[in-house]
């Protein structure tokens, strides 16, 4: 086939191997393209970060640092399983109750029933995969919009709870093992272990990546740029486990407070498992076809019914998760938990992250990014003494310009042809 | 040239509720060669593609593939025949690269894991094997290929399996000059590498360039199937239009058997 003007260079077999600098400008490139991915998240983080410091040095303490963290958590949970059916182009509105009711029925059998808490937790579980399954049932087979489905679903969930409280009493938590998840931290020398573990665990797949595609001679990525991402890591991870095993305790000689919440790690080996799914296995692969284009995934054997009904299944029991976290760090459950805006933070947390609500884009680590723009902006502002009311407002600003940045992202690829 | 045809269709019917769309469709693909399917818009082109990939049932007739009479129920069938189908709107995922569609559904695994190293070597390898050198990187997003170049990975993704018989759905209607050159001598590549190739066409000048036989559908019917040597531009264009031509396609007066027998063929599908 003779070479045309689309292109000049040769196969991809035999292209010059990409150096440092090629690299940061092909980057550059896609950014400019429109595929800008976290990019505001990261930014939106750092100024956001900076503004609330300077404004309020409160903010920037190791006790508030962990409160972000401990804040954070529910939401952040909850947007990683909304990342699965966005993915697919879908949403789930009824989210947040899913994760009330989940609360509840862990409440329930908890303190009014009396079983351990392995059981409590399991069945909560249990609620959220089978919320999900419904859910995605309703949209796949049955064929209603997701929207409507989990609309219904948002209003009947807000019921259930209302149902599950005896009226609107709430049902305190004292579990030690489930209080525990948000409100113990580990210790310090547990939190360096993990720390070492997940960078090394990190380099030892990035090099083997490394290897094997050199070994067959296939473009790979510049080596620094591979040793920078082990390095950039281990530098935030690093930070992070320091300030967090910093004395936050305001009087050491009652209470000794350091380490990290236990949560924490909870969240990342989530984010690991989940990223493994999406990314590395061909139920991920298949995840992103039926976002991106579900007829062609159709012709290519692909399930797409069981794909659909499997993300509404995940994001639910990832609900579950988020209200399980949710009930430890209030220490109870109300008629209310999983409600006001912890939906919309979610959904925020996901879209502000990078993930398209237009399907077929996203990573579960947007979720975490968006999730910790949606906390510093919670925390900042109540650090600052706002109300409620304006916590509202400028988080549903922030969404909309999130969306925004997506919409026109997207706008801007498809003029230049990059996605 | 091979003689003997590689799928060959008798006595194919198909009817959706009471339109029937197929009468009695005779067809044969042969290795090493590109059978043109010709045919007026609605003539059934589609459609009959869409039997052989196994989308829609027949309602009568028979297959035989390799010289063994097969039922296709389903596009798995088809697959495992080593038939592949590159649709008209070529079905490819624009939020995934290159190497992930062509291997969308069939993904190489180690374990549980994606093997992404050896399905970019073997995407490499069929794309170097056509000859095609007009992507930039394996690992770019489809959304930003050409016309053409996405064409090309249809057709590449296609010849993936080891597949023996290609169809391709009007592979040129959405491509300019330079790459519907490009990608006719693409489809003649395949021929050469001693695949069957259907090629559906609206365009005569890309039928006359690329196709060792023509096949016209009329109405449903199989009027001719003949050498594109042994027959003129304006023959087919008759034929598509009127459904005959000369002593070609259909009879001019029911009741006699005027059989349009191409010479030296033996798969002509007269109908009357
Ligand atoms: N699923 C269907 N249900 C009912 N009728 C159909 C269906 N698919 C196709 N037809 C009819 O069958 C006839 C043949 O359609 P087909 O798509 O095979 O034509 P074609 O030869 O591919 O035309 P074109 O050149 O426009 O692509 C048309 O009259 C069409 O209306
Ligand atoms: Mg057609």
């Amino acid at each position: 086939m003779s070479i045309t003007a689309v292109t000049k260079e040769g196969p991809a077999a035999v292209a010059p191997a990409p150096t440092v600098g090629s690299h940061v400008r092909g980057y550059w490139q896609r950014v400019r393209g429109g595929d800008i991915g976290a990019l505001p998240a990261v930014a939106g983080l750092l100024v956001l970060c900076t503004i609330f410091s300077i404004m309020r040095p409160s903010f920037l303490t190791a006790g508030n640092f962990a409160n972000l963290f401990t804040q954070g958590a529910a939401v952040t949970l909850i947007a990683m399983g909304l990342v699965f059916v966005l993915l697919l182009g879908e949403i789930d509105l009824s989210a947040g109750f899913a994760s009330g009711v989940c609360a509840a029925v862990l409440a329930n059998l908890i303190t009014v029933l009396g079983y351990p808490w392995y059981v409590a937790v399991l069945a909560a579980l249990l609620t959220g995969m089978v919320i999900g399954t419904i859910l995605g049932f309703l949209v796949a087979k049955v064929g209603i919009p997701s929207f409507v489905v989990t609309l219904a679903g948002f209003l009947a969930f807000q019921g259930v709870v209302l149902l599950l409280m005896k009226e609107g009493r709430n049902i305190s938590v004292r579990e030690p093992v489930v209080v525990a998840i948000v409100n113990r931290n580990m210790p310090v020398a547990l939190g360096w272990t993990l720390a070492a573990i997940a960078v090394a665990g990190f380099a030892v797949v990035q090099l083997l990546r490394y290897r094997s595609r050199a070994a067959r001679n296939l473009i790979n990525d510049p080596f620094p740029v591979v040793l920078g991402r082990i390095a950039a890591l281990a530098l935030v991870l690093g930070l992070a486990v320091y300030v967090l095993n910093l004395e936050r305790s305001l009087n050491v000689l009652i209470t000794s407070l350091k380490g990290v919440p236990i949560v924490v790690p909870i969240v990342a080996v989530l984010l690991v498992v989940l990223t493994f799914v999406l990314q590395r296995t061909s139920y991920g692969r298949h995840i992103y076809a039926v976002g991106g284009n579900r007829e062609a995934a159709r012709r290519a054997g692909i399930n797409v019914d069981r794909i659909r009904i499997s993300a509404f299944m995940i994001c639910s029991t990832m609900a579950a998760v988020g209200g399980i976290v949710a009930a430890s760090r209030a220490n109870s459950v109300d008629p209310n938990t999983g409600g006001s805006n912890v939906l919309l933070y979610a959904v925020g947390a996901a879209v502000i992250g990078g993930t398209s609500l237009f399907g077929g884009k996203g990573r579960i680590l947007d979720a975490v990014l968006g999730g910790a723009v949606v906390a510093v902006i919670d925390n900042g502002m109540g650090l600052m003494g706002y109300s409620s009311g304006v916590k509202y407002v400028v988080t549903g600003v922030v969404l909309l310009l999130a969306a925004s940045v997506d919409a026109l992202s997207r706008r801007r690829a498809s003029a230049t042809g990059n996605r | 040239m091979s003689a003997t045809p590689l799928l060959e269709l008798r006595g194919i019917d198909k009817s959706f509720g009471p339109v029937q769309v197929l009468r009695d469709v005779a067809f044969a693909a042969y290795p090493g060669e590109v059978t043109a399917l010709v045919g007026d818009n609605g003539a059934g082109k589609s459609t009959l593609v869409k039997c052989i990939s196994g989308i829609y049932p027949i309602d009568a007739g028979e297959f035989v593939f390799d010289g063994q009479p097969v039922t296709i129920s389903s596009p798995r069938d088809a697959a495992s025949l080593g038939i592949e189908v590159v649709y008209q709107d070529l079905a490819l995922c624009d939020n995934l690269d290159i190497v992930q569609n062509m291997f969308l559904g069939r993904e190489k695994r180690n374990g549980l894991v994606l093997d992404e190293p050896t399905m970019e070597q073997m995407a490499a390898e069929t794309l170097a094997g056509l000859s095609v050198r007009t992507v930039k990187s394996l690992r770019q997003h489809v959304s930003s290929l050409s016309g053409g170049q996405r064409q090309t990975v249809a057709i590449a993704k296609a010849v993936l399996w080891n597949s023996k018989l290609v169809i391709l759905d009007e592979p040129t209607a959405a491509l300019g000059v330079a790459q519907t050159a490009q990608v006719l001598e693409l489809v003649r590549r395949l021929a050469d590498n001693g695949l069957a190739v259907v090629l559906i066409s609206h365009n005569m000048n890309d039928v006359f360039a690329v196709s060792d036989r023509i096949a016209a559908l009329y109405l449903g019917q199989m009027v001719a199937q003949v050498k594109t040597t042994e027959i003129t531009h304006a023959q087919v264009v008759e034929l598509i239009t009127a459904g005959r031509s000369g002593e070609l396609g259909l009879a001019v007066d029911p009741g006699v058997n005027g059989n349009g027998a191409a010479p030296a063929d033996s798969t002509t599908g007269g109908v009357s």
